[in-house]
């Protein structure tokens, strides 16, 4: 194993939120009850997801300035780890809503525009995997990648916020039951922050073992340069 | 390492065996577990999963990098 600090901090931070965020009291909001201590375990997917994608596009950005194929292995790779938080993040919310919302899709439009934002970087890995270039696939899917972060990003923080929207943050909030930024006490922020960096080393992390994988793997390929 | 494999093993069979022990005797591990809903029972198995996922991850890494020596 490749001894870092930061994949231990990633396990005592986890390990912290898995026990503080099932034993600290949390404010009695809406219909939500217990099931607020979600806001550990769920959000921080989303905000993981968009460490890592946002890590994805700076290695795309990279890449374009010098095509090095070490760093499309480095984009690939965190997009990849990116998308799998997504989808466990939209799966979580699922099951969240069934029991505070009443279904699982409601059609919210941050339900919506997240599906389009994970079809956008889907597309991105079939677009990488069409195309048998390896210097081509490198240059197209990186001009795809860095345009694709500067359209998920609307898509699930701005666009959301103009409508009517069942998440916290979204037009006639009150109405709805939800967290928004009041209702975050200074208790809950104690484990949310930590699990927001805990699940995003942990991201890294997965991230870096498929980076090493690729290395070895396309080796010949990176010394022929 | 098998050491620490064999200690791990030794703790967990402690847990379980203990608290059979302290079934009838209304112990302090059987009164928490048991308390609030038993919502610490969720709080075991998540944490269980969660060291299951870290685990693996540095087992993999440990193969990877091994390979990575050899070339």
């Amino acid at each position: 194993m490749r001894k870092s600090w930061w994949k231990i901090l990633a396990a005592v931070l986890l390990i912290y939120t898995f026990t503080a965020g099932f034993l600290i009291k949390v404010p009695d909001i809406g219909n939500l009850k217990q099931s607020s201590r979600n806001l550990f375990f769920h959000v921080p997917m989303w905000f993981g997801q968009m460490i890592l994608l946002a890590a994805s596009m700076v290695y795309s950005i990279l890449y374009l300035r010098k095509p090095d194929l070490r760093y499309d292995i480095h984009a690939a790779a965190f997009a990849k780890t990116g998308i799998l938080m997504g989808v466990l993040g939209l799966l979580t919310g699922a099951i969240w809503a069934t029991y505070t919302w009443g279904e699982p899709w409601s059609n919210d439009p941050k339900q919506i525009a997240v599906v389009i934002a994970l079809l956008i970087y889907f597309a991105y890995l079939v677009l990488r995997n069409a195309m048998p270039d390896i210097d081509k696939r490198a240059k197209v899917s990186a001009v795809y990648n860095i345009f694709a972060y500067f359209i998920y990003i609307p898509l699930i923080m701005i666009l959301p916020r103009m409508v009517e929207s069942l998440h916290p943050g979204g037009k006639g909030v009150e109405g709805n039951p939800g967290l928004n930024g009041n209702d975050l006490d200074s208790t809950m922020a104690m484990v949310f922050v930590p699990a927001i960096i805990g699940w995003t080393l942990l991201g890294t992390w997965i991230s870096t073992l498929n980076i090493r994988l690729y290395l070895i793997r396309d080796k010949n390929l990176i010394n022929a340069k | 390492m098998r050491n620490r494999i064999y200690c791990l093993l030794l703790m967990l069979g402690g847990l379980f065996t203990g608290n059979r022990l302290f079934a009838q005797s209304n112990g302090t591990i059987e009164d928490t577990m048991r308390s609030n809903d038993k919502i610490y029972v969720v709080m075991a198995v998540c944490i269980t999963i969660l060291a299951g996922l870290l685990l693996y991850l540095v087992l993999i890494d440990r193969k990877i990098a091994k390979i990575e020596d050899k070339q």
